[in-house]
């Protein structure tokens, strides 16, 4: 075969292979399904994207002349066409030339992924840092020096959804799975340094539009910020698998300009001082079971199930069972303190005192559990306290 | 079959004599046997009774991912599944399918009689099917099967019930019997060489599981450990892990990345070796660089050392921890780079067939090769922070290993099947096996790609709508290409009882190594006496002979 039969099946192939790369990268754009990393709305993030643009890109590189040398050969010398083999068993300066060439470039590689990474861990001269703690299955969000926390976990609609043969059409739900009770507030334009550890075990905080995910660990306190550039919502989830419901506490983040931002969070302040009143005051037992019901479907159903059946064998019911109908004592001191080595987690934590005395009055009465025990919140505050 | 040589003599057929000493009686020949390839067999037959159980735990997945709520399983189930999946795949189905063909292939490659510690063989294979027993049983108990993932990672792993303990001991025995057989593998290699199989000329499929089996030797013991501690720590109040007793549960992520690094490289640098035995018999000419090949695999098991931590890049390193590991992932992409740019330029100016063996050898450079890629990719520290715990990785890691391994464990199987058994396996249908899975296997997996960038984070039993089209299409890949793989299992039945066809000694036209100097079948006793070997017959002459 002459030379130039050989350049021109070598272009082809090359050509053709560089063709499979685009289809199998671009074509499935066109179904309308998101298939990259998005670019973000945060200058970290946008460096993040730049990065593996620049990366995927030097790969496809790679792939294309790898790829089109091995057809070209595969394609030119095979025995079928009478190709006698060649005999060479090895070339030093080919295998010189194509050690030194990998090493060039991921040393010019080497360069944005270390200034990317050396930016993403300043976190410092931040202008608000807001405590985010991992349970199971849920969030924990802390303004810190500002006293407002709350907890988020799924939305009602999504968690009814999400139970085994729901017979709810997941399409039907508004952002399945990807939506929360209460969302965290940040504002715009303000580098928000986040401490982010765990209660029980490991989880990890993912928003992708800004850039990063961070594991959330017991014992553990990670720091890590961000500044956000465009006022909207952002969702994300755990990123670290967490026990069953893993994939059903995400996160959402709702970025206000500031002065709605400063207002949310006057707002904020004044409804958790009056909560905090109502420790001290006589609760009715209506009021309580009524917020009791609310909080163990939020907080206490995932595990004991909304019928107090629990769930056998890791999950135990409530129903009749001898903590929830013993010694009322015995029975705080578990919802307060949760069992080691349990996915019971240790509620004090993590509910008011209101919260947990209403949870407490509602288990003490439902499911058959007649025990009339009326829970009030300062028990709890007084317990919690010594 | 214009591959086999037609001018083969019988005359290196061994004497009758040393032919058969095979036992008679089922438990005699197969529960005692200290004989090297039915111990090869064993291992081979287990391993692939474990691919389909462990493959059928993936169909159970990607049944529950095909659309979008939960129609099947509940989620404590699905990460079951998850978790038993990885384990019986990486332990019980990739890793013995290499002790499997250390076993039959390693001796007859260097005119050895037999492995070294022939006892030690039967006990280390027969410890598996009792270790397997034993972690599948927590399925059927009342605490369920480990759900932390295949990672155990504290304290999630430690929430497990009373079925944990079990689990830690299934991981030991598998354990246990890894260390022995990977001592037998390195004690053969070292002692019973035959003469003048000096270290560099020995197949490249030796040279990569000695240096596996080093890897084995000194990672396995660390996993062990690792696991031994969870075990103290949940049934005997230990708080190695735990926080709220002075315990560091990220310890516990470096000491499994320690070993779980290298554990990856003990299951893919077999794999190079025996993609580097089948490339040049195809391609009709010596492999290429067979000493920078040696050297490749010795430095990427060196590097495998000092990587663990890019499995950790979340976890909350200091910046020059990030750094370090994230470089020293990078250079890993070197020795790959070479090994890869070798094979390529052994088929360069070849004259090439694609029999069956070479086509799976094929797509394994291919798909493995795009498997390297994302891991490059991966390595970039900052960029992992986006990818790291998506079905990206999983993606990138299911590359490596199902058209990496298993492609070659594929390669491998038919390449060798005609000695082991002495027939022809059916062609045809071993091309169809290959196409189908070649097609199938990215239909699976390529998805995943773009769900990973796109924000789905791994091990979830459900997902948002907007995944939904991408995983339609994978777990459709995941069926088919599950069942494909029944077509594996029927080339082989039938190569085995019903094939017509003998093979010769040499079954490849072009192949070299003291494998094809006896006949086919193996004789159940080979080289009993250590074979002349003149540069004919050893596979990379070339770097001793000038």
């Amino acid at each position: 075969m002459n030379r130039a039969n050989t350049v021109i099946i070598t272009l082809a192939v090359l050509a053709a292979v560089a063709a499979a790369f685009w289809l199998l990268l671009a074509a499935p754009a066109l179904t309308g399904n998101e298939i990259n990393m998005p670019v973000g709305v945060t200058a970290q993030s946008a460096i993040h994207y730049e990065l593996h643009m620049v990366i995927l890109k030097i790969c496809v590189v790679i792939g294309v002349l790898v790829f089109g040398a091995m057809f070209t050969s595969i394609v030119l010398h095979r025995k079928s066409r009478g190709h006698r083999p060649a005999e060479f068993s090895h070339n030093t300066s080919a295998e010189i030339v194509w050690t030194i060439i990998p090493v060039l470039i991921l040393i010019s590689m080497a360069i944005p992924a270390t200034t990317a990474l050396v930016k993403m861990e300043d976190a410092s001269g931040a202008d608000l840092t807001i405590k985010v703690t991992g349970f199971q299955w849920k969030w924990k969000y802390e303004y810190l020096d500002e006293e407002v926390a709350f907890i988020s976990a799924l939305s009602a609609d999504s968690n009814a959804a999400r139970q085994l043969r729901s017979g709810i059409d997941p399409a039907t739900v508004d952002n399945y799975l990807l939506d929360v009770d209460h969302p965290l507030v940040l504002p715009v334009g303000k580098k928000v340094r986040f401490l982010i550890t765990a209660d029980d075990v490991i989880h990890a905080w993912w928003v992708p539009d800004f850039g990063w995910k961070r594991d959330a660990i017991p014992g553990f306190v990670n720091e890590a910020w961000t500044l956000i550039e465009q006022p909207g919502t952002y969702r994300g989830q755990c990123a670290e698998l967490c026990g069953k419901d893993h994939g059903f506490m995400p996160i959402v983040v709702e970025a206000l300009p500031e002065p709605e931002f400063q207002a949310w969070l006057a707002a904020q302040k004044t409804r958790s001082q009056a909560e905090a009143q109502t420790v001290a005051s006589e609760w009715t037992t209506d009021r309580l079971l009524e917020r009791g019901r609310a909080v163990y479907a939020t907080h206490c159903a995932t595990c004991h199930q909304e019928d107090g059946g629990g769930l056998a064998p890791a999950f135990p019911a409530l129903a009749g069972s001898p903590v929830s109908t013993g010694p009322l004592q015995e029975n705080i001191r578990v919802v307060l303190e949760g069992r080691e080595g349990t996915a019971m987690q240790a509620f004090g934590d993590l509910l008011s005192a209101t919260d947990i005395a209403a949870a407490l009055t509602y288990t003490r009465n439902a499911f058959g559990n007649d025990t009339g025990d009326v829970v009030q919140p300062r028990t709890i505050a007084e317990t919690t306290q010594h | 079959m214009s591959s086999i040589a037609a001018h083969e003599s019988d005359a290196l057929r061994m004497p009758d004599a040393q032919a058969d000493h095979k036992p008679h009686g089922f438990l005699d020949r197969w529960l005692f046997t200290t004989n090297h390839k039915d111990i090869g067999t064993l291992y081979l037959v287990f391993s692939l009774l474990m691919f389909l159980v462990g493959g059928t735990m993936a169909l159970v997945i990607r049944a529950e991912l095909f659309m979008p709520g939960l129609q099947l399983v509940e989620p404590d189930f699905f990460n079951q599944m998850t978790t038993m999946h990885a384990l019986i795949m990486v332990f019980g189905a990739v890793m013995p399918a290499w002790v499997g063909f250390a076993n039959w292939m390693i001796p007859m490659m260097i005119g050895a009689p037999d492995m070294a510690l022939p006892r030690m063989n039967n006990w280390s294979f027969w410890i598996l099917p009792f270790a397997f027993a034993m972690l599948l049983s927590t399925l059927f108990m009342d605490s369920g099967g480990p759900a932390a993932g295949w990672t155990l990672y504290p304290p999630l792993s430690l929430q497990t019930g009373p079925s944990f303990a079990f689990v830690v001991f299934a991981v030991h025995m598998m354990g246990i019997s890894s260390i022995m057989g990977s001592i037998n593998v390195i004690a053969t290699i070292m002692n019973m060489r035959a003469p003048g199989m000096t270290l560099l000329r020995m197949p490249l499929f030796v040279w990569t599981w000695l240096i596996t089996a080093y890897l084995l030797m000194a990672v396995m013991p660390v996993l062990a450990g690792a696991v031994t501690m969870l075990l103290t720590d949940h049934f005997f109040g230990t708080s190695f892990f735990n926080a709220a007793g002075g315990g560091d549960p990220v310890m516990f992520q470096h000491i499994f990345w320690f070993f779980g690094h290298p554990e990856v490289y003990i299951m893919i640098l077999p794999a190079f070796g025996v993609i580097s035995e089948i490339l040049p018999t195809f391609s009709r000419k010596p492999l290429f660089g067979y000493a920078a090949m040696v050297y490749a695999t010795a430095s990427i098991a060196f590097l495998s050392f000092i990587v663990w931590a890019h499995h950790m890049f979340t976890v909350g390193m200091p910046l020059e921890g990030e750094l370090f590991f994230m470089y020293a992932t990078m250079l890993i992409a070197v020795p790959t780079g070479v090994k890869v740019f070798n094979w390529v330029s052994t088929m360069w100016k070849g004259a090439m067939t694609f029999e069956t063996p070479m086509l799976f050898a094929l797509g394994f450079v291919v798909l493995f090769t795009i498997g390297g890629l994302s891991g490059l990719m991966l390595s970039i520290a900052a960029a992992d922070l986006q990818y790291h715990d998506t079905y990206f990785v999983v993606a990138h890691f299911h590359y490596v290993l199902v058209p990496g391994s298993v492609f070659a464990l594929m390669a491998g199987t038919y390449y060798w099947l005609p000695k082991w058994t002495g027939r022809m396996y059916s062609e045809r249908w071993g091309k169809t096996h290959f196409w189908l899975s070649a097609i199938f296997v990215n239909v699976l997996f390529f998805p995943q790609h773009f769900l990973g960038l796109a924000g789905m984070p791994r091990r979830i039993p459900d997902y948002s709508p907007q995944f939904a089209d991408f995983n339609q299409w994978s777990s459709i890949g995941g069926f088919l290409f599950g069942a494909t793989q029944l077509i594996f299992v029927g080339v082989i039945v039938h190569c085995v009882w019903f094939s017509r066809k003998p093979a010769r000694a040499r079954v490849w036209e072009s192949a070299r190594g003291l494998e094809w100097t006896v006949p086919s079948p193996a004789p159940y006793h080979t080289f009993a006496e250590p074979p002349d070997i003149d540069e004919s017959m050893v596979v990379h002459a070339d770097e001793v002979s000038h």
